[in-house]
């Protein structure tokens, strides 16, 4: 109830609901007009940004062995340590489109090839060196190089030609690509002097933080950058990141008062957690999605009518229900759900066993069909494909699970054997989530989805600046996708973060991944 | 030289050898392991060329043999060479962890032992009467519950709703000792409950077997009192075994403590394992696996080396 009000207090303050209106309800719900009244001003004086202090931040994924080399980042804590040091040239704005950073702006040529970023000025790195359109070109030059370990790599893939232009950075690319920008908000891609072609784990960028405690898998602490330029970021004074892999440990620390945010809250416990008066369990629902992939050009999977028979044999709403405790949505087999921006609502598949049944009879398959899973492709993927394996058998379908062992599940079973459960984390633009895993010719072809029409459509939507006509495109390819691909999506899961009453200042997002797209301890503040 | 010490030398040359022929079996067994460290460094995110250019980078391709006895010479040295992963040194971040591993299994050995034998002195003295029967009852109880849950139980009680300590058992360099003790309050209640039952059953039956002996009634029929005759005869005779399962403990809490250092998110050396392991990252989980040998031999050869020392037989030789 309580907690309720607080939220009626701060919608007051945020001119979302009238002061009546307030006190009416505040009086509906038993509330005294004096503590009512008290309730908004505690509201108001929390609701600007407050200075100082320190935010500590409980984080799941990372390990001892994590680099702090933007390059080689590849979980969500290598993600959030960047993004306190360093900055890319762009970010995305959480009601969809980009937000200039280091790119104070950027114009693309008429046909989408050359683009030309104008570098902001007057800013430094936290080494005092000043940040110029030669450091971007090096830093961009470094992910992009030939012998690059980088995980940005396939997104630098289609540039033909970068300089520098005074005060400029310009890129020239072999096709058009109207999404170049929503490529460049990505975390790996953060601005260092240089590039870091010396010392690419050095920590040093032009971030609202400066790295002053290392320990990977441990704890990171970060001081405010004095010289920071952005006015609107970095309010508390330091940032401390822990590392808390466990779940329980990481949601005690929570509720003790140990840290002050979480990532990743376990959906089965999520409702538990937020009814706690000091948490609030915030959501995103994000591009993320659990899934189960055929390889198309393996038997049996080469049979477009199994493919349909196992599409139509999933019960999505039980497994958004069941697995993700309700926090998600359903999936309708294609990679692409509403937090894309040039996002179309396809018919949605349902369950439907009789018409499973006519395609397995279609594809005159009749033996049982090898699935492999394990925990390590997403939580509670066991449990999935049992549920998978009940519905499908309703439709006649004889599904077989065998449980793989987590460890090298991404190097022996994930692009490797036919029939699996596994996990994307989605991308900023259809574009490239359709590049990454669906071309013919990608590194993560992971359902070997081999369709010239899809090939060609993807390269002509590059092209498109028409906003309307490539949307229509890109509702085509999904269609595709959905009845011609190998990728059986029953869900996308939310981003389920765990906030403390004592901080303010979080944003709801439509686009981007969790903890505001790891900007929270940034954005947020401690209200006094 | 007396035949106590030529035990002794023999004894110790005898883990020396034993220590070398494990460093040959952990590095055999690192090469068995599925996968390899540049698809798992990675993940899922990586590209052909990402993996070829990062395999070669790591030398992976180089002869297995030679890569031992280069490793086993930089070891001995104490370099243990730097982690694939990222980097960094591992004499450095094995230092760190290490001393970390060792502050918890000495503060939980401090709590530990003298309680266990204590109790279990105790347990002798009213043996079959109701504080025997309790002290059994409370310690088995407690090694039969899983730690990770006893570890989960108390955060819950004594963080998350008396917030006496806290639940995460973070420490570094700026914290004061008493911080830092604090901190640890956790993991060491869970790992004394945890190695409690043992020690104390052992020291129990160790002086109950004493006790039977003929110089126990000589002492009990010179009138000594019941906690004399156990503290000052039956006691110093049971020392060899107690010392045994005490080193075997000891040993269990620097080697064993993975499941309670990832639920108190404690920085030490099972950790800093696991989190190797799982990237395939051979030079930490080699050198891991060594000093966990190490420890594990050394303190046996203490417990042996103790028992060899304690036998007055050898002591006094004819």
């Amino acid at each position: 109830m309580n907690k309720h009000m607080q939220y009626l207090a701060s919608q007051a303050v945020a001119g979302k609901l009238t002061r009546r209106d307030f006190l009416g309800k505040a009086a509906a719900l038993g509330f005294t007009a004096v503590s009512a009244n008290l309730l908004l001003s505690g509201a108001a004086k929390a609701a600007g940004p407050q200075k100082g202090g320190t935010i500590k931040v409980g984080i799941q994924g990372g390990g001892a062995s994590d680099s702090l080399d933007p390059a080689l980042g590849a979980n969500a804590t290598a993600s959030q340590v960047t993004r306190l040091w360093g900055e890319p040239l762009l970010e995305l704005d959480p009601q969809g489109g980009i937000w200039p950073r280091l790119a104070e702006s950027y114009e693309a040529s008429a046909d989408a090839r050359v683009w030309t970023f104008k570098i902001r000025e007057g800013v430094t790195f936290s080494n005092g060196k000043t940040l110029t359109a030669d450091d971007v070109l090096a830093t961009m030059d470094r992910h992009s190089g030939e012998d690059t370990k980088s995980g940005a790599l396939g997104i630098m893939r289609g540039i033909k030609a970068m300089r520098a232009e005074g005060n400029d950075f310009i890129v020239e690319l072999d096709t058009p690509n109207a999404d170049l920008p929503y490529l460049l908000t990505d975390y790996h891609l953060a601005i260092q002097p240089d590039g870091g072609k010396d010392d690419p784990a050095a920590g040093i960028g032009t971030g609202p933080y400066i790295l002053k405690s290392v320990e990977p898998g441990v704890r990171f602490v970060a001081e405010k950058n004095p010289n920071y330029w952005d006015d609107s970021l970095g309010h508390a004074e330091a940032i401390e990141l822990i590392v808390i892999n466990d779940d329980t440990a990481r949601v005690a620390a929570l509720q003790s008062g140990q840290v002050h945010m979480i990532n990743r809250v376990p959906p089965r416990t999520a409702k538990l957690v937020d009814r706690a008066p000091n948490i609030n369990v915030q959501t995103t629902s994000g591009p993320g999605h659990y899934v189960f992939i055929m390889h198309t050009n393996t038997a049996p999977f080469d049979n477009k009518d199994l493919r349909l028979a196992l599409k139509y044999g999933i019960n999505r709403q039980e497994l958004v229900d069941k697995i993700l405790s309700g926090y998600g949505s359903v999936g309708n087999d294609t990679p692409i759900n509403s937090s894309y921006p040039l996002f179309t609502q396809l018919e949605q598949r349902e369950y439907d066993p009789d018409k499973a049944a006519f395609h397995l009879k279609q594809s005159g398959f009749d033996g049982s069909v090898l699935l492999r899973t394990s925990d390590n492709s997403f939580p509670g993927a066991p449990d999935a494909s049992a549920l998978f394996q009940q519905s499908a058998g309703a439709a006649g379908i004889n599904l077989e699970i065998k449980r793989e062992p987590n460890d090298g599940y991404w190097s022996e079973v994930w692009n490797n054997k036919p029939f699996c459960t596994s996990y994307w984390g989605g991308r900023p633009t259809q574009d490239q989530m359709f590049t990454t895993a669906y071309l013919s010719t990608a590194d993560w072809n992971d359902t070997r989805f081999n369709n010239e029409q899809f090939d060609q459509m993807l390269v002509a939507a590059r092209g498109e600046l028409d906003e309307g006509k490539r949307t229509q495109m890109y509702a085509d390819m999904s269609t595709i996708l959905r009845d011609e691909g190998g990728l059986i999506c029953p869900m996308f899961n939310d981003f389920v973060d765990g906030v403390s009453t004592e901080v303010g200042g979080w944003v709801d997002a439509k686009q981007g991944f969790e903890l505001n797209n790891f900007y929270a301890p940034m954005k947020m503040w401690l209200a006094a | 030289m007396g035949p106590a010490l030529k035990l002794v030398a023999q004894r110790i040359a005898l883990g020396l050898l034993l220590l070398l022929a494990v460093s040959a079996l952990i590095f055999a067994g690192t090469m068995i392991l599925p996968g390899d460290v540049a698809q798992s460094i990675l993940g899922q995110s990586a590209t052909p060329e990402a993996l070829a250019n990062l395999r070669a980078e790591l030398g992976l391709n180089d002869p297995p043999v030679q890569r031992y006895f280069e490793w086993l010479f930089n070891a001995l040295q104490g370099d243990l060479g730097t982690a694939l992963t990222n980097g960094r040194s591992i004499t450095e971040s094995i230092g760190q962890r290490l001393s970390n591993t060792l502050f918890l299994a000495f503060w939980a050995a401090v709590v530990a032992v003298p309680l266990a034998i204590f109790l279990g002195l105790l347990a002798v003295r009213y043996k079959d009467r109701w504080p025997d029967k309790l002290i059994s009852a409370v310690t088995l109880a407690s090694i039969s519950i899983p730690e990770f849950l006893i570890g989960y139980m108390l955060m819950y009680l004594i963080a998350v709703k008396l917030r006496w300590f806290p639940s995460v058992s973070m420490i570094n360099d700026s914290m004061s000792f008493l911080e830092k003790l604090s901190s640890i309050a956790l993991p060491v209640a869970v790992l004394t409950l945890v190695v409690l039952a043992h020690m104390m059953r052992m020291t129990r039956a160790a002086i109950l077997n004493v006790m039977q002996s003929a110089y126990i009634e000589t002492a009990e029929l010179k009138g000594l009192s019941g906690f004399q005759v156990i503290y000052r005869h039956a006691f110093p005779n049971a020392v060899a075994p107690i010392v045994n399962v005490v080193m075997l403990n000891l040993a269990y809490l620097v080697v064993g403590v993975v499941v309670i250092e990832v639920v108190f998110t404690y920085p030490g050396m099972g950790q800093y394992l696991v989190d190797h392991v799982s990237k395939r990252d051979v030079p930490v989980v080699q050198a891991c696996g060594l000093i966990f040998a190490a420890v594990y031999i050394g303190l046996n050869l203490i417990a042996d080396v103790v028992s060899i020392l304690s036998n007055p037989r050898l002591r006094h030789p004819k």
